[in-house]
């Protein structure tokens, strides 16, 4: 992914700390500079801002309108309850379950990924919906897989799973409902 | 806490369930207050279901679609009809597996699946491939997309009417078939594309058995054109149908020839070159109309570019090895494992406990034939991923029907159906 | 065959041997195509496998018209009560192919989502084994089932789920591959 830009960074970035690594992506650093709270970092060369949950659909709106990214690429969400290592980020309090949104800028050929941090107790964010119409399904197919709730989304029901279904299959305290292989004809039960 | 409440606690966060029929579409209340009350609306539309089981829904879509006369209102796509479960299958699969897993997602153009799970995977190892793999998964992957588009003209073709269209794209795509078996061992679902490389080398002859196959694309293609490109009925069928405009397809996510017939030339390949195609020379098809028969044309003329690509493969492959030496993801060759036991112990240990990825995060998106599909990997250092989510590119250019139906023909719903070539593999997952 | 000096052109038999034949001779699929076997069902009814030689060319969309239904596919929970009313919409007498492993097992699949074998639901008649199955064995799976119409052996049908014959057949397709693949590297 080229994340290499022409553009000026933003010009009230904030002076890196000692033991902070600078910013080097301006958009990221734009975002930092305008929502306290958020955190950049950079994962395989990929730009990634972790943000208050509370704030997601501004900064959304704020790609958007602001830095011209067009097109949300993405957005899903992952469940850290079983992990082995998770990696730390400086200045993150993290979370059971994590909204990643990826998007992306067609003028300035790039992508950034954003992610907000969601409790397990209240596992509620704000939708982008009405910001991006393209993360109508996706929106939904992260609460239908992991019960997390979209605030102020249009139409939040279940997509993947029958209506009547209970549970969110990708949690990972959810059953995973294997069963268990039989073999017709077999004489005795192993 | 004792386990019985545990037990209860997740149980009660887990039970989340939607009144039944919210995913289908609801009737809109209207009501028209005159002199004397509540008089029932006159203006009465109809809601009528299509699918999941219908010859022209491509799979198991169902599309809802309310009418008023025989003008298309509103559409809305209820899916989940093929979900299963790959996601979280995806996470009991070590990353030797994974292969298997996501290659059955998109069923029509498995190696794209294969190419951007083995890239992602690649990434979060920092593993270099030799370019020899580079330069057969390029050609690999644009055979697949030749099969994919000669199968989207027999469809496509099938569901418009022209019956005959459909048997010559199946002549054609049977020999690309044929090729694809010939080195991959298998017709669908190759799982040849492997984290590091490839399963196995180019088998012998292939140069001139994929030359014979582009010519027989090439004259298929012009047999396409001839056919349908000024056939007036098939014009009169998709022209003018399914617009949409650049603005709305970039909304609504849409990429692929969804977002290139708007008149907007992007394409991964182009424009954020993976493998090696800033390489090799093809150029980016595009239209300006947003219409069924402009998808039909960018797709067709795709073909011939795929050609071009795959021709250039042949004619520039490197000598080399087909996969990475790296101890870590490749397991060694069949003939030390008779000779030496730590070669039968590693190779024991690669295909039972599988390889550990280091720990984070990372999105790999490629052009599949259907547009951006991307891969979104979590590891936590185990040999299993944390999570494994695919952006398919036809779950986003479904959502684009509720722009394209709107104010059509019944009939014509049916011919946008099948200019966004939807795979409901790849939608429902 | 001594029938020449027969005035009118004539044949004896017995009526259930003609209705066997008939029902052999014109066994109209439902297109039920759910995931990648629906590619490999489309293929065997196209150009170069050309189920039309069986005459079988025509997948019906109703299921009001169809004999036999060819599950190709994994079968997801929500897809199950959709696939048994098609099931109980055909008219008797009707038989069920399940195709790809899929289908038939749940194949590799076993999770929340996908029935774990189409014949918890439907009574199937033919298991087609394969990943999915290439055409030459669906054409053998249904070529097998043919002869058991033709002989009788599968005549009267029954309601509930695990009745059908469950005639399991052979992989005709991906046998070991022919290619040679000379060592370019050490």
């Amino acid at each position: 992914m080229s994340d290499a830009t022409p553009d000026a960074p933003a010009p009230d970035a904030p002076a890196p700390d000692a033991d902070v690594p600078a910013i080097t992506d301006p958009v990221a650093a734009a975002v930092v500079a305008k929502f306290p709270g958020s955190v950049a970092v950079e994962s395989h060369g990929q730009s990634v801002v972790y943000v208050d949950r509370a704030s997601l659909r501004a900064v959304t709106e704020f790609l958007r309108d602001q830095e011209r990214f067009t097109q949300c690429s993405d957005v899903t969400a992952v469940d850290h309850a079983a992990d082995l290592e998770r990696v730390a980020v400086p200045g993150v309090a993290p979370e059971r379950f994590e909204v990643v949104v990826n998007l992306l800028s067609h003028p300035r050929n790039r992508r950034i990924r954003l992610v907000a941090e969601v409790p397990e107790a209240d596992p509620v964010v704000p939708s982008i919906t009405p910001l991006f119409p393209g993360a109508n399904f996706p929106e939904r197919e992260a609460f239908d897989m992991f019960g997390v709730e979209f605030e102020g989304h249009p139409d939040l029901t279940r997509i993947l799973l029958p209506d009547d279904w209970s549970g969110h299959p990708l949690r990972k305290d959810d059953h995973p409902a294997r069963i268990p292989v039989t073999f017709k004809g077999d004489p005795a039960p192993r | 806490m004792s386990t019985t409440e545990r037990d209860l606690r997740d149980a009660a966060r887990l039970e989340h369930q939607t009144d039944e029929g919210a995913q289908e579409m609801q009737p809109r209340r209207r009501e028209v207050v005159m002199t004397g009350g509540i008089w029932p609306d006159d203006d009465e539309t109809m809601i009528i279901n299509m699918g999941p089981q219908h010859p022209s829904t491509h799979g198991v879509l169902r599309i809802m679609m309310e009418l008023d006369g025989e003008t298309v209102v509103r559409a809305k796509p209820v899916i989940g009809y093929l979900h299963t479960g790959m996601e979280k299958t995806g996470e009991q699969l070590t990353y030797v597996q994974g292969g298997t897993n996501v290659t059955r997602m998109d069923y029509l153009a498995c190696l794209s699946n294969e190419l951007v799970f083995a890239l992602a995977v690649e990434n979060l190892l920092d593993v270099e491939i030799p370019e020899r793999a580079v330069w057969m998964r390029m050609m690999l992957v644009e055979l697949q997309r030749m099969a994919s588009h000669l199968l989207y003209q027999a469809a496509n073709g099938m569901d418009i009417g022209a019956l005959s269209m459909m048997i010559y794209g199946w002549r054609e795509r049977e020999q690309v078939l044929r090729l694809l078996e010939m080195i991959t061992g298998l017709r669908m679902n190759h799982n040849f594309i492997r984290v590091g490389g490839l399963a196995a080398d180019l088998p012998d002859g292939w140069q001139a058995a994929t030359l014979e196959v582009c010519d027989a694309v090439e004259a298929g293609v012009a047999e396409y054109e001839t056919l349908l490109c000024d056939n007036p009925i098939w014009q009169e069928r998709t022209q003018g149908v399914g617009v949409i405009t650049t603005e709305q397809a970039l909304a609504f996510g849409a990429t692929g020839p969804i977002l290139r017939s708007t008149g907007f030339p992007w394409d991964l390949r182009k424009a954020q070159p993976y493998l090696a195609y800033d390489a090799v020379d093809f150029e980016v098809i595009y239209t300006d109309n947003g219409d069924a028969y402009d998808r039909f044309l960018i797709r067709l003329f795709e073909i011939l570019e795929s050609v071009k690509i795959v021709r250039q493969c042949v004619a520039r492959m490197p000598e080399g090895d087909y996969r990475v030496q790296d101890r870590k993801v490749t397991p060694p060759p069949r003939a030390r494992i008779d000779e030496s036991m730590e070669a039968l112990i590693h190779h024991f240990k690669l295909f039972t406990e599988g390889f550990k990825v280091p720990a984070g995060e990372t999105y790999v998106a490629v052009e599949s034939p259907r547009g951006e599909v991307g891969c979104y990997l979590v590891s936590d250092g185990s040999p299993k991923p944390v999570r494994l989510h695919v952006r398919g590119a036809s779950f986003y250019n479904l959502q684009s029907m509720e722009v394209m139906v709107p104010g059509s023909m019944v009939a014509d719903a049916v011919a946008v159906i099948s200019s966004i070539d939807p795979v409901m593999g790849e939608v429902d997952r | 065959m001594g029938l020449e000096a027969v005035p009118h052109n004539f044949l004896t038999g017995r009526l259930e041997d003609l209705v066997r034949w008939a029902r052999r001779n014109s066994m109209w699929p439902a297109s039920f195509g759910l995931a990648c076997c629906a590619i490999e069902m489309m293929a065997a009814g196209a150009a170069h496998y050309d189920q039309a030689r069986f005459g079988m060319e025509v997948f019906r969309a109703s299921p009001r018209q169809a004999d036999l239904m060819v599950v190709a596919g994994r079968v997801s929970q929500k897809m199950a009560p959709v696939l048994r009313q098609v099931y109980d919409q055909m008219v008797e007498p009707k038989w069920v192919i399940s195709m790809g492993v899929c289908a038939s097992s749940g194949g590799m699949f076993n999770n929340y989502a996908i029935v774990q074998g189409v014949d918890q639901i439907v009574p199937v008649d033919i298991y087609v084994p394969g990943c999915p199955p290439g055409p030459e064995t669906l054409l053998h799976g249904i070529l097998h089932l043919h002869d058991l119409v033709r002989t009788g052996e599968i005549m009267k049908r029954r309601g509930g789920p695990g009745v059908g014959a469950g005639v399991h057949i052979d992989q005709l397709d991906g046998a070991p591959s022919p290619v040679r693949r000379s060592a370019r590297t050490p």
